[in-house]
């Protein structure tokens, strides 16, 4: 059985259809690559994911380890371990990062029975990550994303997955609006997170992303659905002759 | 003006004169401070409550919302405990039904600032005129100057720095429900240093009643930080002013925090006299219930080149009821005025109400002024990023408005009195959430 099972997921947002059936297994483990045209529901299939409730799920099902998750709340699934890095992360002024990051690892440990970090373990699982992601202390110390540019605002969403160790981690296009520099950083952060124990579903528009995390397996989605699945070298194939020949199919 | 004629006077209005009459003879002062007393009342009894045809009191109708008026409160039979925000370390002087009371305050003799009773120091007007400062003639400040039964002078001398926080602690010590009008005087000479607190608390389940006014005078290059701390018992009603002259170069920062009582109006009149003051004007309000709170500001820049920053927020819960009004006047010599007012309320239930009028009247040309003001409910955005990092909903939501007032409370300057009133936010959350 796979990690994640989406299985034949009809989503609707606003009354407008967005997931027309999409079908989609990811081992555990794997690094699944997802790509996609704009509009093709590459978005809509992450906020379904980590539980949005704007959306509405009309037919199908999400299993994370044989268990349905669609009617949990988006921090119960956090605690069953799904982890959305955000194409757009938002602003949250008033709330330290470091205060933010501490409530939201012990508010999971909680859900999961399990006890509460002590501050200097805390502190040190934070202070190695951000080392790594160039992330300086002054930073923690800010309210989250606060002023942050773009490139900083995703490194900080790594942060985040790498102190929370999710089972399931959603990259929303994490490669958007970062130059080469911010993109080998935060590929790298991911990479170190790859893990036996962890599944993760890269979004992105553009295979460039996929040079620097590489995928175990590709999918297209067009329409709501997947219409393609393929090895890594698929990606390629895509950046060749682009979304185009998708484009009708699944119509 | 007020060109209507009114015949027939509300019982609460009936009942102020009956009370006036009957008081008059033995409110404290003579001479000067009588007829100061007869014509405030004489402006109030011409004028009677304000009500919402009263622009000013447009939101905060008090014919309405003060339906009684309660006779004037008696001295503190026994003496008792001033009760103190949790956390918050200050000499206290203690103003308990309207009267100083030395036996209840702990504020030990401070080097540089004189301490007396309001009357002994003001009495024949002759080293103070009481009255002297921007917002005299309110009706609300003239119903205290009518009725006002005691309070304190406190001098700061010349270049004084004053460590640590004073409190004047307005206290309401009784069960049966009675009207106080306690008036201080606050001087601090030019380039002294003070950070003092003025702080309000009553029983609960007592609809007492509160009147109160400072006057306060900053001297050129001095530097005063003036925190309120609202914190009374939830049938009060109260009504504080303070009228406050700024002179140049000095730096003057108000905070204003409420979240007790049933009706509060708190009312700050202020005037820059003098050349590149700094002013920082803020708040934070924090209600449930039906609680109804209403923050006016009348930011007078009378000389050019200062500075002002008005800033107040506002967290609305139940069926509350919020008012900001802000009015920054520019006087037209005042140029190279730089004054922004911000004003945001936060609603957490669709029965909620929050009002916010802000005005500027600029009659200078060479200004920067500018004003915001928002009204919502929680950012769904923001809920759910928190929410998608395992944080439950209820969690999410007291982080986020524990969040919107704490940044208004982070520009007080005193650490002490920051984290005390932080605290009492987390408290007042913490207690919303059960």
């Amino acid at each position: 059985m796979a990690f994640l099972e989406v299985k034949n997921l009809h989503v609707e947002i606003e009354g407008k259809k967005i997931l027309n059936g999409l079908t989609l297994s990811v081992e555990k483990g794997q690094v699944a690559a997802i790509m996609g045209p704009n509009g093709s529901g590459k978005s809509t299939l992450a906020y379904v994911l980590a539980g949005k409730s704007e959306y509405n799920v009309t037919e199908g099902d999400v299993l994370l380890n044989g268990e349905s998750i669609l009617q949990m709340a988006p921090d119960e699934r956090a605690a069953k371990g799904v982890f959305l890095a955000f194409q757009y992360p938002v602003e949250v002024p008033g709330v330290a990062t470091m205060t933010f990051l501490r409530t939201a690892l012990n508010a999971q440990r909680k859900t999961r029975s399990e006890n509460e970090l002590s501050t200097p373990e805390f502190m040190k699982l934070v202070r190695d990550t951000a080392g790594h992601l160039g992330i300086s202390q002054e930073m923690l110390r800010r309210a989250v994303n606060v002023g942050f540019s773009g490139g900083e605002k995703k490194r900080n969403e790594i942060l985040q997955m790498a102190v929370l160790q999710p089972k399931l981690a959603v990259l929303d296009e994490t490669d958007s609006g970062l130059d080469i520099d911010a993109l080998k950083i935060v590929a790298e952060g991911v990479n170190r997170l790859r893990s036996p124990d962890r599944s993760m579903v890269v979004i992105t528009h553009y295979q460039r992303l996929l040079n620097y995390i590489v995928p175990d397996v590709v999918h297209v989605l067009a329409k709501g659905r997947v219409v393609k699945s393929g090895g890594k070298e698929l990606a390629l194939e895509l950046e060749a002759k682009g979304y185009a020949q998708f484009q009708g199919e699944a119509a | 003006m007020n060109a209507e004629v009114r015949a027939i006077k509300t019982p609460a209005e009936q009942a102020l004169n009956a009370a006036y009459t009957a008081a008059r003879a033995k409110l404290p002062g003579k001479g000067a401070i009588a007829d100061l007393r007869e014509a405030a009342f004489q402006r109030f009894d011409a004028a009677g409550l304000p009500h919402r045809r009263i622009e000013e009191w447009k939101y905060t109708d008090l014919r309405a919302l003060m339906r009684e008026a309660k006779p004037l409160a008696e001295p503190a039979k026994a003496k008792g405990k001033v009760p103190a925000l949790p956390g918050l370390t200050a000499g206290r002087i203690a103003i308990v039904n309207g009267r100083y009371e030395q036996a209840w305050s702990d504020l030990k003799p401070v080097a540089g600032v004189e301490l007396s009773d309001v009357f002994a120091f003001a009495a024949d007007q002759k080293n103070y005129r009481l009255g002297a400062v921007p917002g005299h003639d309110d009706i609300a400040v003239s119903l205290n100057t009518a009725f006002m039964t005691g309070g304190v002078a406190l001098r700061v001398a010349k270049g004084v720095n004053v460590e640590k926080p004073i409190e004047i602690a307005h206290v309401f010590a009784d069960r049966a429900a009675a009207a106080m009008y306690p008036r201080s005087v606050v001087i601090v000479a030019p380039g002294a240093r003070v950070t003092f607190i003025e702080s309000f608390n009553g029983p609960a389940g007592v609809d007492y009643q509160v009147n109160s006014t400072l006057e306060l005078l900053v001297g050129e290059g001095a530097r005063v930080d003036h925190v309120t701390i609202g914190s009374d018992g939830d049938k009060a009603l109260r009504i504080s002013s303070v009228g406050v002259k700024v002179g140049a170069k000095a730096i003057y920062n108000s905070f204003t925090y409420t979240a007790g009582g049933a009706v509060v109006r708190n009312q700050i009149f202020a005037r820059f006299d003098g050349e590149g003051t700094q002013a920082s004007i803020g708040g934070a309000t924090l209600l449930k219930g039906r609680q109804h709170v209403d923050n006016t500001l009348v930011i007078n820049h009378a000389a050019g080149g200062c500075t002002s920053r008005e800033r107040f927020r506002t967290v609305l819960d139940g069926e509350s009821h919020g008012i900001f009004q802000g009015k920054i006047v520019v006087e037209p010599h005042a140029q190279k005025t730089d004054a922004k007012m911000a004003t945001h309320a936060l609603l957490l239930s669709d029965e909620a109400e929050a009002d916010n009028k802000p005005e500027l009247e600029i009659f200078a040309d060479d200004v920067q002024c500018g004003h915001g003001a928002t009204a919502g409910a929680l950012d769904g955005a923001l809920k759910f990023y928190l929410m998608s990092r395992g944080i439950p909903e209820n969690e999410a939501e007291a982080l986020l408005i524990q969040a919107f007032i704490g940044e208004a409370i982070e520009e007080i300057a005193h650490e002490g009195i920051r984290e005390a009133l932080l605290n009492a936010a987390a408290k007042w959350l913490q207690a919303r959430e059960q």
